[in-house]
């Protein structure tokens, strides 16, 4: 269960640079022990809002609590937060053994004991033996470590990630992304994340807020934001998506009917707040539609027809567009589940795409 | 054609390498040899002022005649009177001295410099280097001008009541470090500012993440990898400051010389080529210590940034 109070809190934070607003009268509430992912296209704000918890940053108005204290006036230095930079800033003129031991060193810790967190730490990011290198005789992956054990050896009450898997190349950032869960389960630390990736912040982040021009449009778990955005901005931002516009021709209790120029009426399960009359936007994902050559015979509660124009082999799966007669051009992805060689459907044939009255979201903005 | 290809590049690549070497060979090596050669020679009254002179006419006895006459006479000379040990040490405190000052002065100026906003950059720098534009000689006595009795720093010290009496600055060691700090400034600071300008921001964030306070930040990250710029700008200083001629001669005092104008004297007063050019040579050797350190430092850092 959730704890009541809130580790971190955004109360109503603005920032303006002088190329524009960054973040806008932003509220957002961190919980202990969450891994929390800021996502968002770049310039959206993320960094900003990372680094005013940093303390690097001060807002222009609203406030930032940590354990319900308000972090107004605290010099980075006095903060109990650490931060993981997007370039790292490993410092080049130390060793490994005593990047990782400069916070330590600042809070004036015995040699002791400063020596034995620092080997437990590079032991946990897998280092051992690599105490006297300086990070230009590193890898990246290596550096990103050595970044990694440096904030988080003073176990911070929060721990920053600004982009922390940016640099590395694709099969190592997909390792990583699991070494940072274990770490944080390990730890029970708290872990604030800034990408751009959203594959990264699903994998990782117990919830994730989806930012742009430095607003929040969406706060939820990562099933929560794929299944049921709540605009057709976060629908289109988060994965792949069809999207219907039309007008509600009537509801009942099951759902609603949906009267669309592109695609003809579609049923779907109604959101709380739709009358008859609004203009409302299908949302569905491609995966979620059925596609097969012969007309469905237990039918769904929608099935439309049209040509296949476009198959793109994409491995694991296969991407189709199809053309509906009404003029919609829809995407439907099949998992590859047989060889290439034994593909039933080809480019202009004719299919029937079905899919049930849940599968897809009914948005209002 | 694909054989001789390569084969041309490399002959057109030794010959832009062999320039700068043949550059060396003809107008290093060879008059350092030529003044080796006067160190080890005896004054006389001729033309040149010095004895032996190679006859390579006389063949194998001529250069055997040759080589007897030559001598470290002028060396024990330099070693055993105190005035040329006193001039060395004397250049060699003012140059230290002076340096110390424009450290002192052009850290801060750089760091200020690299600080500063990135579209002012640019003309701060010109203003450091705008003083190149005019003769290095006409400065020095555009200095005169400023130091004389009633020049411009003393009225300026007489209007603001500061003094009753104007001071004398000329013809003193002050008058030697203001012209030294002067004419030097942009060999310390240009080099600084270099270094300091380069530096990461985001390692000061991150020492003051780690719980440093700024001023500590300061000894910790940024002293320290400013250091390359600081022992250039200190070696560019101090190694010419030592042999400095013009600035001691037109605004020092007559009494007490610096191993320039000593040279200065034994060459042109005195006209003995030889000992001028054993003073030469010992003061080369002083200075090659400084000179192989700031090499040494100098290939480390190339092969750090590889």
């Amino acid at each position: 269960m959730r704890p009541a109070e809130p580790l971190v809190r955004f109360e109503a934070v603005s920032k303006a640079f002088s190329s524009g607003i960054a973040v806008d009268k932003l509220s957002l509430d961190i919980f202990e022990g969450e891994f929390f992912a800021l996502l968002g296209p770049s310039g959206c704000g993320k960094t900003t809002l990372l680094r005013m918890l940093a303390g690097l940053e001060g807002p222009d108005s609203g406030r930032i609590l940590l354990d319900d204290k308000d972090l107004a006036g605290a010099p980075p230095h006095r903060r109990p937060i650490n931060m993981m930079f997007q370039s790292y800033a490993l410092f080049p003129h130390l060793n490994v053994e005593n990047n990782v031991a400069f916070g330590l060193k600042q809070d004036g810790l015995s040699r002791r004991e400063i020596a034995a967190r620092v080997a437990r730490m590079l032991s946990l990011v897998r280092l051992e033996g690599y105490e006297k290198r300086r990070p230009h005789q590193l890898s990246g992956g290596e550096r990103q470590r050595v970044a990694l054990a440096r904030s988080l050896v003073k176990r911070p009450r929060v721990l920053l990630l600004d982009e922390p898997l940016a640099a590395l190349d694709k099969k190592l950032r997909n390792e990583t992304q699991f070494e940072l869960m274990n770490l944080q389960q390990q730890l029970g630390l708290t872990f604030i994340i800034v990408t751009h990736d959203q594959q990264e912040a699903m994998t990782m982040a117990d919830r994730i807020g989806v930012m742009s021009e430095g607003r929040l449009m969406q706060v939820g778990a990562p099933a929560e934001i794929y299944e049921r955005p709540n605009s057709r901005w976060i629908a289109e931002f988060i994965g792949d998506v069809n999207l219907i516009e039309g007008q509600v021709l009537a509801t009942d209790p099951e759902g609603l009917m949906i009267a669309t120029g592109s695609a003809g009426p579609l049923r779907a399960v109604s959101p709380s707040d739709c009358k008859s009359g609004d203009t409302v936007w299908v949302a569905l994902r491609p995966e979620k539609v059925r596609l097969s050559c012969e007309r469905p015979a237990a039918s769904e509660a929608n099935c439309v027809t049209g040509n296949v124009c476009n198959i793109a082999y994409l491995g694991e799966h296969l991407a189709y567009k199809v053309r509906l007669e009404a003029g919609f051009t829809m995407k439907a992805t099949l998992p590859n589940t047989t060889r290439i060689a034994e593909q039933r459907i080809r480019s202009d044939d004719r299919v029937w795409l079905s899919w049930s009255e849940d599968a897809a979201v009914v948005l209002t903005r | 054609m694909k054989s001789v290809l390569p084969g041309a590049r490399l002959g057109g690549a030794r010959v832009v390498v062999l320039i700068p070497y043949l550059w060396l060979v003809f107008l290093f090596l060879i008059p350092f040899l030529i003044v080796v050669k006067i160190s080890l020679s005896q004054t006389a009254i001729a033309q040149p002022p010095y004895t032996p002179v190679l006859d390579l006419g006389r063949g194998w006895q001529g250069l055997k005649t040759f080589a007897a006459a030559l001598s470290l006479d002028n060396y024990s000379l330099i070693a055993s009177d105190s005035l040329y040990l006193v001039s060395y040490v004397r250049s060699i405190q003012i140059a230290a001295m002076s340096t110390v000052l424009l450290l002192l002065l052009g850290f801060p100026l750089a760091y200020g410099m690299a600080r500063a906003p990135r579209r002012w950059q640019p003309a701060l720098f010109m203003l450091v280097a705008l003083p190149f534009w005019t003769s290095f000689l006409i400065r020095i006595y555009a200095w005169i001008n400023i130091l004389q009795r009633d020049g411009l720093l003393n009225q300026l010290l007489i209007m603001l009541r500061m003094v009753d009496e104007p001071p004398a600055w000329l013809a003193s060691d002050t008058a030697v470090y203001i012209g030294m700090v002067y004419s030097y400034l942009p060999f310390m600071v240009l080099p600084l500012y270099a270094s300091l300008e380069k530096m990461d921001e985001s390692l000061i964030e991150a020492a003051a993440d780690l719980g440093c306070p700024r001023w500590k930040a300061f000894w910790l990250v940024t002293l320290p990898l400013s250091l390359p710029g600081v022992i250039a700008g200190v070696l560019l200083c101090f190694i010419p400051i030592v042999g400095e001629f013009v600035i001691p001669d037109l605004l020092g005092s007559s009494q007490s010389m610096m191993i320039g104008q000593t040279l200065w004297t034994e060459f042109f007063l005195n006209k003995d080529w030889p000992v001028a050019s054993s003073i030469a040579i010992v003061l080369l050797a002083v200075l090659l210590t400084p000179i192989l350190f700031y090499q040494r430092m100098q290939t480390r850092d190339l092969s750090e940034r590889a």
